[in-house]
């Protein structure tokens, strides 16, 4: 099941002073079972997007293909979307609204309809796959959580629909590092777990190179450059006049190879830089 | 739909409305309401209708701007419309099935009720969309100081209608985010009888709740972080001053209730 986004436009507050276009003409393909990272600063379109994906705002032309279905087509429904697509947004614990973690989280399979059986299954499913412990938390309140379990849980409300496609808009915004770390560590887990197309808005550049197929870099409402990470962040002076950055690790590197073109370039992790940098030293003697 | 409560919102621009002190903004605008109410007759309300009419043209704000504010309350409308036409006791133009008349005096009542509120709203619309929520709250402070004899907080009331005001788009983008929240979680809002639909809104009302608290506390540490200590000794940046455009503003409202208070009494 692959995503195919044909010329896309939206505009916000259409025929007010205060009308933008927030999305101008985008199109972009994702694969089945990619891993896809969408980057670009606020204000670029990316939210905007996500929504599009989920069928929370419909475009004012263009058409989104979801495994065959058009979504924008007036007389999908709305239900079948959000079965196929789940949508994780910014600080999902704010959403967090039931008496119990385990009814919180059930919340979702719920509404597609399933069995008391079938949501309780789902429930423990997807709280292990968050990393939480079912038997520990499901009578809890979710309010009485830390925020980084909060956050677990309502990103496992989004998981126990079993969507194909999961999209996680800045999962890690507000955490601690260790918080941070086990975020995306989950992100890899449900993706390799249940093989769906995984799309990950993020501001961290390092986590973007490390778990992406793919990148899709958005600027201004246009998809600015697309491809895997080494060829997006290959084209450093792009990034910078758009106002991103390069990972780290990537920046060292580009560094290091305008000092010394034996020094390649496209290397996004620690440890390839290494041995790289090894390589060199060694060769030098 | 949510977006499209225009009460309380304002449209920038930078017209002869615009640029009124927000003082007699509010006064004309509560004369305006009573003279609604006063007025009686076909004189006085097409004189009422025309004059918003012109206000909004000078004020350059779109009519269809305005309009899209009288939506939500379109049922409000339709249903005083409907109660006076049927309720009111006179001279009986129709009958209908199981006894329901409309009487002329009904037809009347129920007409004219129903421009009252649409010029009511409009007119209202009109304070907001062209003052800043801030000079409207300044405004209303310095029209209640003389209230301070009898101890009324006019400073605090001020502040509090400022923030309220402040926070009316926020809790509304709030509760829009947390509406697509749940809609992307497959909450379903629209379907289903009034139960059901009440029932739907919980995975809203909670976490916006939850919401506005943070948000309150938040913003009552930002303000004590920076001194903030109630209305005493407070200076203004913008002093609000009357100039000639404010009084020529005032003399043609009176002149306009004039007309009112004439048609009512005297034709």
């Amino acid at each position: 099941m692959g995503i195919i986004v044909k010329n896309i436009t939206h505009i916000y507050s259409e025929g007010l002073p205060h009308e933008t276009t927030a999305l101008d003409n985008v199109s972009f393909e994702i694969n089945d079972g990619e891993f896809v990272g969408i980057i670009g600063h606020t204000g670029s379109g990316k939210s905007t997007l996500l929504q599009h994906l989920n069928g929370l705002l419909k475009p004012k032309s263009g058409s989104i293909i979801v495994g065959g279905t058009d979504i924008t087509d007036p007389a999908c429904k709305l239900r079948d979307i959000r079965r196929k697509i789940g949508l994780v947004f910014q600080y999902p614990e704010y959403q967090l609204f039931e008496e119990t973690v385990a009814r919180d989280v059930a919340f979702g399979p719920k509404n597609l309809g399933l069995t008391e059986e079938e949501t309780e299954m789902r429930v423990k499913e997807a709280l292990g796959l968050v990393g939480l412990s079912y038997d520990e938390l499901k009578d809890k309140s979710p309010f009485e959580l830390s925020g980084g379990q909060k956050r677990r849980v309502a990103i496992a409300g989004v998981v126990a629909m079993k969507p194909e496609v999961l999209i996680l808009d800045e999962p890690t915004a507000g955490l601690d590092p260790k918080a941070h770390r086990d975020i995306l560590d989950m992100a890899e887990e449900i993706h390799e777990h249940e093989g769906n197309i995984t799309i990950l808005v993020s501001h961290n550049m390092a986590d973007i190179a490390r778990l992406c197929d793919r990148v899709i870099v958005m600027d201004k409402g246009h998809v600015a450059l697309a491809g895997t990470p080494k060829e997006v962040f290959s084209d450093e002076k792009r990034l910078t006049d758009i106002g991103l950055s390069l990972p780290p690790v990537s920046y060292l590197m580009h560094r290091l190879n305008e000092r010394n073109a034996d020094i390649k370039a496209d290397i996004m992790d620690i440890d390839a830089a290494c041995r790289e940098i090894q390589r060199f030293l060694g060769e030098k003697g | 739909m949510i977006r499209d409560i225009t009460l309380g919102q304002y449209y920038p621009g930078d017209s002869l409305i615009h640029r009124l002190d927000p003082r007699i903004k509010i006064i004309t605008t509560i004369a305006y309401i009573a003279a609604l109410f006063i007025a009686d007759g076909f004189i006085g309300l097409a004189t009422s209708a025309a004059v918003i009419f012109i206000v909004t043209a000078v004020s350059r704000v779109p009519l269809s701007f305005i309009m899209r504010g009288l939506k939500p309350i379109f049922f409000i409308i339709i249903f005083t419309f409907i109660i006076n036409l049927f309720m009111i006791p006179g001279e009986t133009l129709i009958s209908l099935f199981w006894g329901l008349t409309i009487t002329k005096e009904g037809l009347r009542t129920a007409v004219f009720m129903a421009v009252r509120l649409v010029l009511l709203i409009i007119g209202s619309s009109l304070l907001t969309l062209t003052t800043k929520p801030i000079s409207l709250t300044d405004g209303i402070e310095s029209l209640l100081k003389p209230l301070k004899v009898i101890k009324v907080p006019a400073h605090e009331l001020a502040m509090m209608m400022t923030i309220a005001l402040r926070f009316i788009p926020t809790l509304l983008e709030e509760t829009d985010k947390i509406m697509k929240a749940q809609q992307a979680r497959g909450a379903d809002f629209e379907s289903g009888n009034i139960f059901h639909r009440a029932k739907s809104l919980i995975p809203i009302l909670v976490p916006l709740f939850i919401s506005a608290f943070r948000i309150a506390q938040e913003l009552a540490m930002a303000m004590e972080a920076r001194c903030y200590h109630g209305g005493d000794n407070r200076t203004r940046m913008n002093a609000m001053k009357m100039r000639a455009g404010d009084f020529v503003f005032m003399v043609l409202t009176l002149a306009f209730i004039g007309i009112i208070i004439c048609e009512r009494y005297f034709i």
